[in-house]
């Protein structure tokens, strides 16, 4: 009998406000270690916090473009516990009632259908500090910079039933985040973290006890862990053991977890309602407003890209991985609307491709939308072939010029004439008498040959299409 | 009403002896006692009161106002390097 795995997400992701939840000191990433901090998010005593109305908001939007209600009313609580990094001896966040509730994201599954995944809720609370331990001998050295930053935390229901499905709803919050850019969402910054609830049961029985795998930052390494949790529990289960309820941490090195029993004791929160803050209202026009003014989300622009511009799904989901190069992608078909999919081809096959290379993102594109466009232009007017057009491409990188320039002065154009053609391809035939011979007695596979030879002695430049024409008629004599 | 001391103690890092916290559960336990009669009251259909003031929360906007005071806010810290806070180690 097989085994069902049941697996649960709470994604932690930095709001991108340029002031933390609850004082107005910068959120910079990467200032010099504790220069953005107050009294307030220090845990001084007599300080009252007091809420950032843009984090409110963007919690909101995100909360509608996960189709989720918005509780006009909602609470802060106090989530007690010890640690340096949390100066206040307690975290401030949304036990009660959170600000988001009842939400769903649908996610493409291997099957090509889609399932979609309940999410439970979405509550505002702030981040800890950070601690340093390695290399250090006995103590531990606390930045408080991030202490008070603002975050989401959006958990899941426990609707996933493999690594893959859990990737695949990180994947699409990830993306949906960027896009409506209420987080920069870097995985390496810590400003997206997953904890992944996981547990395994028999098809038909309740779930079983669950473990809680912590602070996972890559996508390969949560996949990993989960896996790895899951192999845990089955042999555990089999050999006639039992799952215990814990928090354990994956360590991607090893490639194994280990309990933190430590933490245990320290779960017991104890929270109570936030004295210092009465409760948050939002009012149904602030959400009106906000479901405004959403921008297009990546499933909208996908089925859009395919049905406006023609593109396979394939191509539609390349283009519209950020809002960023969609928008280059706009753009592009802006200055060159007679082919949108030759401006897919090209941007997302040569463009990106190159770009990768460089290390550089569309943003930071040398080649710009209007630039591209150009070089397309003289495609589409048969000035260059598509094989001439991406040496072009790389001489556009490379300097400032644009595609008309570069043509002209390296002397790309693609030969259209039928005499100059005919001169090669007379040329080509007389330096290969057997492979001529050949094809006249009947193998026709040697047109290849002559194809290639005739682009070869055209240095590229002459125009396929022609060739092709004019050697059918030359060859058979 | 029974309590265990001994572990609040704990969850709240407070060193007690074994005689304070024989003195010290009683007492606790007749405060909650008195809490407690507050659950003999009906309150079906009452609101839950989510703050003792029928105020809305007042918001900030979203602009920094706190300049660098590293040097003040750190003169109060037992022990400090380079800017950073040092503390007892904390992970096992």
């Amino acid at each position: 009998m097989s085994w069902e795995v049941v697996i649960g997400l709470e994604v932690h992701t930095q709001i991108n406000t340029a002031t933390k939840a609850f004082c107005g000191c910068s959120t910079a990433f990467g200032s010099e270690p504790n220069s953005q901090t107050c009294p307030v998010c220090l845990g001084m005593p007599g300080q009252l916090p007091v809420l950032n109305g843009l984090a409110v908001d963007k919690s909101i939007l995100t909360g509608l473009a996960i189709n989720a209600d918005i509780n006009l009313e909602s609470k802060f609580d106090r989530k007690n516990y010890f640690y340096p990094d949390l100066p206040k001896g307690y975290q401030i966040t949304q036990f009660t009632v959170p600000l988001v509730e009842n939400g769903y994201l649908d996610i493409p599954t291997k099957s090509g259908e889609e399932k979609r995944i309940g999410i439970t809720r979405i509550h505002m609370e702030e981040d800890a500090g950070k601690s340093m331990h390695e290399g250090l001998d006995g103590v531990s050295h606390i930045d408080l910079n991030r202490s008070g930053v603002p975050l989401m935390e959006i958990v899941s229901e426990p609707d996933m039933r493999s690594a893959d499905e859990a990737i695949a709803y990180l994947k699409q919050l990830h993306q949906l985040i960027l896009f409506l850019d209420v987080s920069g969402a870097n995985m390496e910054m810590g400003q997206f973290r997953c904890d992944a609830n996981v547990s395994v049961h028999r098809p038909g029985t309740p779930f079983g006890t669950r473990a809680e795998l912590k602070n996972l930052n890559s996508f390969r390494f949560i996949k990993q862990a989960i896996e790895y949790e899951v192999n845990r529990q089955i042999e555990l289960i089999e050999d006639g053991g039992e799952v215990v309820q814990e928090t354990r941490l994956y360590d991607s090195v090893l490639g194994e977890s280990r309990s933190m029993r430590s933490k245990e004791e320290a779960h017991d929160y104890r929270y109570f309602p936030e004295p210092d803050l009465p409760p948050l209202r939002v009012y149904q026009q602030q959400v009106d407003t906000i479901r405004a003014g959403m921008p297009e989300l990546p499933g909208q622009l996908r089925r859009r890209f395919e049905t406006e511009y023609g593109l396979s799904p394939y191509d539609a989901d390349v283009l519209t991985q950020t809002r960023a190069l969609a928008g280059w992608y706009e753009a592009l078909v802006a200055a060159h609307a007679s082919d949108p999919k030759r401006c897919a081809n090209w941007l997302a096959n040569e463009l990106l491709g190159r770009l990768k290379e460089l290390g550089k993102d569309i943003e930071a594109s040398p080649v710009s939308a209007h630039r591209l466009a150009g070089l397309l232009d003289r495609i589409a007017d048969s000035t260059i072939s598509g094989k001439i057009a991406k040496d072009v491409l790389d001489a556009m990188l490379e300097c400032s010029d644009d595609a008309d320039a570069i043509i002209e002065a390296k002397g790309l154009k693609q030969v259209s004439d039928s005499g100059a053609i005919d001169a090669i391809i007379e040329s080509v035939m007389a330096a290969n008498p057997d492979q001529l011979a050949g094809y006249r007695a009947g193998k026709d596979k040697l047109m290849g040959f002559f194809v290639g030879q005739v682009m070869k002695a055209s240095r590229g430049q002459a125009n396929p299409g022609m060739v092709n024409a004019r050697l059918g008629v030359l060859l058979k004599g | 009403m029974d309590i265990d001391v001994k572990k609040v103690a704990m969850l709240a890092r407070i060193r007690l002896t074994d005689s304070e916290a024989d003195e010290l559960g009683p007492q606790l336990g007749s405060i909650l006692g008195y809490i407690e009669k507050l659950s003999e009251v009906n309150t079906d259909g009452v609101m839950p009161t989510a703050h003792p003031h029928d105020a809305a929360m007042p918001l900030r906007a979203n602009i920094v106002t706190n300049s660098n005071r590293r040097e003040a806010l750190q003169a109060v810290a037992p022990n400090v390097l380079s800017g950073l806070y040092v503390v007892p180690k904390v992970i096992e």
